[in-house]
């Protein structure tokens, strides 16, 4: 299944032109519906790439050039010059490092929790099940911005203001609300009778669950880093407050100094692209490395199947 | 269901084999503490990071923190004169209001057109997808602050490409500066929210829409149904779940904007007349050291998060058991 999978998928292109070749008959005949299908998600996916595309096409761009009446909508003439700039401040790999250690540490205690607690809450029945999965329906919907003050004036007094290990209990906890109630549906979404089949053919339940239902979980577990991820890279409110100290600023804070510091003169957009690219860009490499296995159909084709 | 029917289907083995007695019958099952041991660390960390603030938040809520205070007197008990202060503003529920309209315009845009560009997603060829669900990635990564100077720089008064290109169309909106009014101020703030929102309700119904099996809709339509009929009969109940979940989620995030509308007034925009509720609270809180009434806020703000989503809750919980 998988080996077929994966070939399907690295020769699509090289399939559709060969079937042009031989003239061999496509799989589906095309619908004039289909064409405006995609020519409307063609326009909607430059729609939504647009601003990405300004943000580092500005980055290349001389602020004259910038700021001159008709804007240059291709990079001609660009040069790292504003790279060059943010990079001479030296503040951006402290904060970089300073980003990566944060959600780091979120993102596996995270996944490490709220898998344990989706595992509970799908596969057992038990007392107080019902009120747990209540309270983080509840807990998600909490507006970290009326917590942060609180949230402050606890990591005060543990000492834990500009600390690492201080901001990610405050971001664990957001994250894992959510984080649960998405691995539940993935673990519901494998069948039961598919562990229960496991067991009855001689496999422990344990053994059920790591040879049959964790592989199909993948996916799901994919998707959850992601989002906390997301999540504790571009945490801006409750960073504002813990990580007062310059040093221990993540690459938000640091942006947005960027921003304020290029303000209080002419702001130079040029400069504040080409910083914006730098926050923007791990996360977007980072996500196009994942993308093939976000939106794979492995459970898809295994149920199907 | 398939409990029942899996011994009725195949009951010869059964009594043919002198199984051991345990193994016929039903496992039986005992409470066991392993689910317990499993949301332990969970527990535990929301009762540290939520819980604890929390209760500190609800006894603040109580309190009032004047200019003594700020040189560390312990703030006086003045009952619910906090609440009482709060509802009687009629900032407050100006406030209130435009941040309910805003949530819930925003959140059915954004599940609106992320539920099109799934089925969109769906529809079209694989390389077509591809395109579309990179774009997509691309501003789902973006993170909010670099995505927020973007937006304000394309919408800057001066030379921003917004203003640049209406006026090229024949609108004359050179030096137009968009966040002087409120409802325009809203409008840019809605098209940069939904411009962000939409690629998570996107990918979440579209991962959706791949467990809805492809047989069951070509007989749909070998029968005789339209592309509406198919999508309203058989796609939207099974992807009724993780879209109650998305379009939840959205109103509740939607409701806490903060660092959007924060960095939009910090580009420019009056404060008082575009406040919603994450700002307006931030500026009590923070701005004028007023914890009290910044906690009795935040407190109505949570109760007002919990009487907006508790009919989705609840319809949740209904299709969780």
């Amino acid at each position: 299944m998988k080996p077929a999978l994966a070939a399907t998928g690295a020769s699509a292109s090289t399939a559709v032109s060969a079937s042009k070749a031989t003239g061999r008959p496509r799989r589906k005949p095309v619908r004039p519906g289909r064409v405006v299908a995609s020519v409307v998600a063609l326009v909607l996916a430059i729609a939504w790439a647009f601003p990405v595309y300004w943000m580092m096409n500005s980055s290349l761009l001389p602020n004259a050039v910038l700021t001159s009446t008709t804007p240059q909508l291709l990079p001609f003439g660009g040069s790292l010059a504003n790279f060059t700039a943010v990079f001479n401040q030296g503040t951006f790999f402290p904060a970089l490092g300073m980003s990566l250690s944060i959600t780091l540490t979120t993102v596996f205690f995270c996944l490490l929790f709220a898998f344990m607690a989706a595992l509970a809450i799908s596969r057992f029945k038990f007392k107080g099940r019902k009120s747990f999965v209540l309270a983080v329906l509840f807990i998600q919907m909490l507006p970290a911005e009326g917590m942060f003050i609180a949230q402050y004036k606890m990591m005060s007094s543990l000492g834990l203001l500009n600390n690492v290990i201080g901001i990610s209990i405050i971001y664990i906890a957001a994250v894992v609300p959510f984080t649960i109630w998405m691995l539940r549906g993935f673990v519901a979404g494998v069948p039961a009778e598919l562990e229960e089949a496991a067991m009855v053919d001689g496999l422990s339940r344990t053994g059920a669950f790591f040879r049959i239902t964790f592989p199909l979980l993948a996916p799901g577990l994919v998707a959850s880093g992601v989002y906390a991820f997301l999540q504790a890279w571009n945490e801006f409110t409750v960073a504002l407050v813990i990580l007062q100290k310059e040093e221990y600023r993540t690459l938000p804070l640091w942006l947005r100094g960027f921003v304020q510091a290029s303000a209080t003169r002419a702001t130079d957009w040029g400069q504040v692209m080409a910083a914006s690219t730098l926050v923007a860009v791990p996360v977007i490499i980072f996500f196009l490395i994942v993308q093939g296995r976000l939106t794979s159909g492995l459970v898809a084709g295994a149920v199907k199947g | 269901m398939s409990a029942v029917s899996v011994p009725a289907a195949r009951p010869a083995p059964a009594p043919a084999q002198p199984a051991p007695p345990r193994q016929a019958m039903p496992r039986p099952r005992r409470p066991s503490l392993a689910p317990y041991f499993l949301l332990v660390p969970s527990i535990g960390i929301l009762l540290v990071a939520l819980g604890y603030p929390l209760i500190w938040q609800v006894i603040t809520s109580t309190q009032r923190f004047g200019l003594k205070q700020q040189f560390g007197q312990a703030p006086d008990f003045v009952g619910l004169a906090n609440y009482a202060a709060v509802f009687t503003d009629a900032q407050t529920w100006a406030v209130v209001g435009r941040s309910i309209a805003f949530c819930l315009v925003n959140a059915a845009v954004t599940v609106v057109i992320g539920v099109g560009m799934a089925l969109l997603m769906n529809a079209v060829g694989k390389v077509t997808r591809l395109i579309l669900q990179i774009a997509m990635l691309l501003a789902w990564a973006m993170p909010v602050i670099a995505s927020m100077t973007v937006w304000i720089w394309l919408f800057d008064w001066r030379r921003g490409l917004v203003n640049w290109g209406l006026t090229k169309l024949g609108f004359n909106y050179t030096n137009h500066n968009w966040l002087e009014q409120p409802l325009s101020f809203y409008f840019v703030a809605t098209v940069i929210v939904v411009w962000m929102s939409v690629p998570f309700v996107a990918f979440s119904i579209y991962a959706g829409l791949t467990q809805v099996s492809t047989e069951v809709l070509e007989a749909a339509q070998m029968d005789g149904a339209s592309a509406s009929r198919r999508f309203f009969s058989i796609i939207l109940p099974l992807i009724r779940p993780v879209l109650m979940i998305v379009a939840l989620l959205q109103v509740i995030w939607d409701l806490r904007v903060f660092a959007q509308i924060k960095m939009l007034q910090d580009a420019g925009a009056p404060t008082a007349s575009t406040d919603l509720l994450g700002t307006y609270i931030y500026r009590v809180g923070v701005g004028a050291s007023d914890f009290g009434t910044a906690s009795a806020l935040s407190i109505f703000v949570l109760l007002l998060t919990i009487g907006l989503s508790f009919v989705y809750v609840m319809h949740l919980l209904k299709e969780d058991s």
